[in-house]
């Protein structure tokens, strides 16, 4: 079979298009996850009984199912038990939300335990806050920490959106594989998806790895 | 200024003081040594509450230490302190370290702390290196802007924890240059240390703490020259 650019020229639109929702899901995802993370993380490190229970168990149900259970669980099962309607744009961002929050629980925790304890008392002698001490003393210190394991965490979650073609979000694999029930060029369409993956995760590995170069870990 | 009423304080079921009084009027020095797990850092951290008594009654400055309605923010802001390992800021530059408390703490507006800062460095003699960061420096400096972050907030008296036990011996020496000067302006100054000659020069008080109790209290050149105690005197020919 002879591979044929014109498919993917043909389908370059509809791709775009895909990719386009796949940044989306992505980044309003990541955006609440890392919220949810950093409130997580800090509640494990730092909170009290009852608020480091609540995280540990959100973490734990969360990293502990697959996320594609997780998306069909919030599209499909959670509008029978409550009076909510879902789009599949919301559920494929909250998902990504709570998924990747409860890695980034994990990844702030283990940032802000790895900083000295020294640092928090300096601050703390100085007559800062418990608040403010985390705030202008742990947390730019843990951040520098969190960078390699956060960017890790969101290539992960971009990738893990292609799994949301099991609710018929028209994201970039759910588009390509539309496109290949038309015309049939399963080599060049899912060449094509592959590469727009690629490309986007690339970019973000570089935009990292410049990041990391001007945020020294400390 | 500083005044232990009794005070004891555990660890669990480990008791590391054993009720101590102790009181420390505005412009002293007093330089307390003892044999290492003696309860000697574990007493200097009560003061500024790094650590809690566990029982009698402590004020700092006209504070109650212990009363949980003393917010102890006041205490520490009043209350300068050292560390032994520096714990300066790493992602900030020396002048950033010095500015931050009084940015952070007393409000100050980044120009007015700016100034103050390098007001400080100066003092400490660091001047030409403010814009260096803590791991551009060495351990004699970065102790040096640790004193000047913790004079920035304008403290009433200094904590020094070991200020120079990590330092190697040709850097001691600019470490307690700055401390003696300090001393000579005035400063209420407590030092937990095991430089003997540092407490002969400088200090105004000497205390030898031994298993969570002031074994002596006194005058450090007369301490020194005759140890009342046989702990003392072993203790003094082990560190000099």
């Amino acid at each position: 079979m002879q591979f044929q650019w014109s498919a993917i020229w043909a389908a370059l639109p509809e791709l775009l298009d895909g990719a386009k929702l796949t940044l989306w899901i992505s980044i309003l995802g990541l955006m609440g996850g890392a919220v949810i993370g950093v409130v997580a993380g800090f509640a494990r490190a730092y909170g009290g009984f009852l608020s480091s229970r609540v995280a540990l168990v959100f973490i734990e149900l969360f990293r502990g199912t697959p996320i594609m259970v997780q998306v069909m669980f919030i599209y499909f099962a959670l509008p029978l038990m409550i009076p909510v309607r879902i789009d599949p744009f919301g559920a494929a961002v909250a998902t990504i939300m709570l998924n990747s929050g409860a890695y980034i629980g994990e990844i702030t925790r283990g940032a802000v335990l790895s900083i000295n304890k020294g640092f928090r008392e300096a601050g703390l002698a100085l007559g800062l806050s418990r608040r403010d001490t985390l705030k202008y003393v742990i947390a730019p210190l843990a951040f520098r920490r969190m960078l390699p394991a956060l960017g890790n965490q969101w290539i992960v979650s971009i990738k893990d959106t292609s799994l949301f073609i099991v609710i018929g979000v028209a994201e970039l694999t759910r588009q390509g594989q539309e496109i290949i029930a038309g015309n049939f060029r399963a080599m060049e369409i899912w060449t094509a998806v592959a590469v727009i993956y690629l490309v986007i995760t690339l970019v973000l590995s570089y935009a990292l790895r410049v990041l990391e170069a001007r945020m020294k870990i400390l | 200024m500083i005044e232990f009423k009794n005070v004891s304080k555990h660890f669990g079921r480990i008791q590391v003081l054993h009720d101590i009084d102790l009181r420390i009027a505005s412009g002293e020095v007093v330089v307390i040594i003892g044999p290492s797990g003696s309860g000697k850092s574990t007493l200097l951290r009560c003061i500024n509450k790094l650590e809690e008594i566990t029982a009698g009654e402590l004020i700092v400055d006209g504070l109650n230490v212990n009363d949980p309605k003393v917010d102890e923010r006041l205490i520490r802001q009043e209350a300068g302190m050292v560390f032994q390992q520096f714990h300066l800021f790493p992602q900030l530059t020396a002048l950033e370290n010095v500015a931050f408390g009084p940015i952070r703490v007393r409000g100050a507006s980044k120009a007015e702390a700016h100034a103050l800062a390098r007001e400080l460095l100066a003092k400490v003699g660091l001047a030409e290196r403010a814009d260096h960061y803590p791991a551009e420096l060495s351990g004699g400096q970065q102790q040096r802007v640790a004193i000047a972050r913790a004079l920035a907030v304008k403290p009433k008296l200094m904590l020094f924890d070991e200020p120079t036990s990590a330092l190697d011996p040709e850097l001691r020496h600019e470490v307690l240059t700055v401390m003696k000067a300090l001393a000579e302006e005035g400063m209420t100054m407590v030092i937990v240390t095991h430089e003997v000659d540092f407490a002969r020069k400088v200090a105004s008080r000497l205390i030898f703490i031994d298993q969570g109790r002031i074994a002596e209290d006194g005058d450090p050149r007369a301490l020194i020259a005759h140890p009342p105690s046989p702990r003392l005197r072993e203790f003094l020919q082990h560190v000099s």
